[in-house]
């Protein structure tokens, strides 16, 4: 994708040439002196745009270096790690640090990623029907205590984790769902706050119209929010559905809470607690660990980046 | 207006709203009203999950107060995060915005590239800056040592670790920036040219047009902000496990630490109180000053 802006030098002379009112009526004299201040202005943009790239360029660097870092580590033979100062290529690549890293100590870690892939599309499951269909209720209906409702929505977004974590621990350990995925799950299926938040504002940009045109016609409110509502959300759905995934993919504090036994673990806690396992840091291994976390996850973003970005700016609207 | 007999119409809408909202009633209830109020309960009582509850009345808060130097330690670990990384990831994100908002090319590729960080999560963040920190072999003293400079032992140095730990926070500000760029990108370009007639210079623009306009939004990241950072959990858990000597022992750390490592449920509950009343505090505070800088178009 290419800015199909016009360049800042462009830009400026026009104003320029603008603000002197058309140029000829002016006289002769003052129009030479705009003239000279349109050449400094256009002077000055360059420098300007020169310093801007310069700052786009290193920030960049900054975002991307240490992604580099992580696999150029990743790759390198445990001695190569040490070397000072820091090699950037690795000498020879050593694809096997993969293998070792996932096999760790007899690690099963494609178990983890297996259980991280089942938590995490059974949570996104749960949170785009339940979030969706409460938010609908939001968005879409009118009823006494809506608002003050969905004040107390927004208010719960407040909470840390932390101050539910033990109650909510007694609760799922007099359930007896300690060390099941039923701690990491069933919760998302009764509406996310920050979702819904943001499917009510996605929802409220859809015309009203539609939705009496319909009521007209006779359908039911589930009729609407089922053939109208969701058909025209599915950009605002599948940003769920990725910010979903990323949470449950990345989450530490709940798999540590209520997972216990080794063959329920996910990837996250594996990566947190690898380094306990060794005296002296590996970090050739946990870079590579570490790249296997993250690399689906940057796959994804590539694929669907007008999602994460485009609802994100959902959540800055106002309403 | 007058109140009318309720057509059957409203009555129906209303039973259907409710209906579509309640799975968040119950989950509210269960998983967030419940354990609340339950906390409250529990704070009270003494409980190792191994015998039976105790009661002990205010003793938990007694001794939090009077006998726990970390509970100090932790939450004045946690305010200066809030009160310093906060304000610094709004200060980058919005330099981030700014620069995107600029008319150059190539936008979307930069664009992609400070974002990037913000989908990895905190854990492989956590490891990954871990490296770049190491005193020897770390990425950032080798380049601190390039430009003459003797970098400090970061994580290990109690000293260094919370700066550390704001520094890594830094390199995951996309989400607070794509909302600054959608809040730049909504200020009418008029004002701007008005304030350019009025003689305003570059500075004067952001001064006095950019500033003003994006106060709303600098007032939503400035609370989503704090409210993240009161959470701030898997970056020390992982880089410091909340160390050297509790120099990075954030509250929730060790609220953690509390239930799960000393078995102390109800200590831990009393806790998640007290963080709950300073949130409550510091949002109220928060507020109240918006009235004085947060400028709101059409009030």
């Amino acid at each position: 994708m290419s800015s199909s802006r016009p360049d800042k030098a462009a830009v400026q002379s026009k104003d320029y040439s603008e603000a002197i009112g058309g140029e000829g009526r002016q006289p002769v004299l003052q129009q030479r002196r705009y003239r000279e201040a349109a050449e400094s202005g256009r002077r000055l943009g360059l420098l300007r745009q020169g310093a801007t790239y310069l700052m786009l360029i290193g920030l960049s660097l900054v975002m991307l270096l240490p992604f580099l870092w992580m696999v150029s580590t990743a790759l390198k033979p445990h001695a190569s790690v040490f070397s000072i100062p820091p090699e950037w290529f690795p000498r020879p690549w050593v694809w096997r640090n993969f293998v070792d890293a996932l096999t760790f100590l007899g690690h099963p870690v494609h178990l983890y990623a297996w259980n991280t892939i089942v938590i995490s599309v059974l949570g996104v499951a749960g949170v785009l029907i339940s979030s969706s269909l409460v938010a609908f209720g939001f968005a879409r209906l009118e009823f006494p205590g809506r608002d003050t409702l969905f004040v107390i929505v927004l208010g719960t977004m407040m909470l840390p984790p932390a101050v539910m974590m033990v109650p909510k621990f007694i609760l799922f350990r007099e359930l007896g769902w300690l060390d099941t995925f039923k701690p990491l799950i069933v919760p998302f299926w009764f509406g996310a706050p920050f979702h819904i938040f943001l499917l009510r504002q996605f929802f409220l940009s859809i015309p009203k119209d539609l939705d009496d045109a319909a009521r007209i016609d006779g359908a039911s409110s589930f009729q609407i929010y089922w053939h109208i509502i969701l058909p025209l959300s599915k950009p605002a759905l599948a940003t769920v559905a990725i910010f979903a995934f990323v949470y449950h993919w990345n989450d530490l504090l709940e798999p540590l809470i209520f997972l216990s036994s080794q063959e329920n673990w996910t990837l996250a806690l594996f990566l947190a607690s690898f380094q306990g396992y060794m005296l002296v840091p590996r970090w050739n291994l946990l870079m590579a660990a570490s790249t296997v976390l993250v690399l689906p996850l940057l796959v994804l973003f590539f694929f669907a980046q007008r999602l994460f970005i485009g609802g994100i700016t959902i959540t800055g609207m106002k309403g | 207006m007058r109140k009318l007999p309720w057509p059957r119409r409203q009555l129906r809408q209303t039973i259907e709203g409710y209906l579509f909202i309640a799975p968040w009633i119950i989950g509210f209830v269960l998983f967030i009203a419940g354990p609340v109020a339950a906390s409250l309960g529990l704070s009270f009582f003494e409980w190792s999950l191994i015998r039976p509850p105790r009661f002990v009345g205010a003793e938990n808060y007694v001794s939090m107060f009077t006998d726990d130097p970390l509970f100090w330690q932790s939450l004045r670990v946690t305010l200066i995060y809030v009160a310093v990384a906060v304000p610094l990831q709004i200060a980058f994100a919005l330099l981030l915005a700014l620069l995107l908002n600029q008319k150059v090319r190539m936008i979307p590729i930069f664009r992609t590239m400070f974002y990037l960080p913000s989908v990895v999560g905190f854990v492989a963040v956590a490891v990954l800056w871990q490296w770049l920190y190491q005193p020897e072999l770390g990425l950032i003293n080798d380049f601190l040592g390039r430009v003459g400079i003797e970098g400090p032992a970061w994580l290990i140095s109690r000293r260094w670790a919370l700066p550390a730990v704001i520094g890594a926070s830094l390199w995951t500000v996309g989400g607070t920036m794509i909302i600054f760029l959608a809040g730049l990108q909504n200020i009418p370009r008029h004002l701007f040219e008005a304030a350019a007639l009025d003689g305003a210079g570059e500075w004067g623009q952001f001064r006095h047009v950019t500033l003003p306009m994006l106060s709303p939004v600098i007032f939503f990241n400035l609370i989503l902000g704090m409210i993240a950072g009161f959470r701030t959990f898997e970056l020390p858990l992982v880089m410091t496990n909340g160390g050297p000597l509790n120099a990075t022992m954030f509250y929730a750390v060790y609220l953690y630490l509390n239930a799960f490592t000393f078995l102390k449920m109800g200590y831990a509950a009393a806790l998640a109180w007290i963080l709950l009343i300073v949130i409550v505090a510091v949002t109220v505070v928060q507020l109240r000053l918006a009235r004085h800088w947060v400028y709101y178009e059409f009030e």
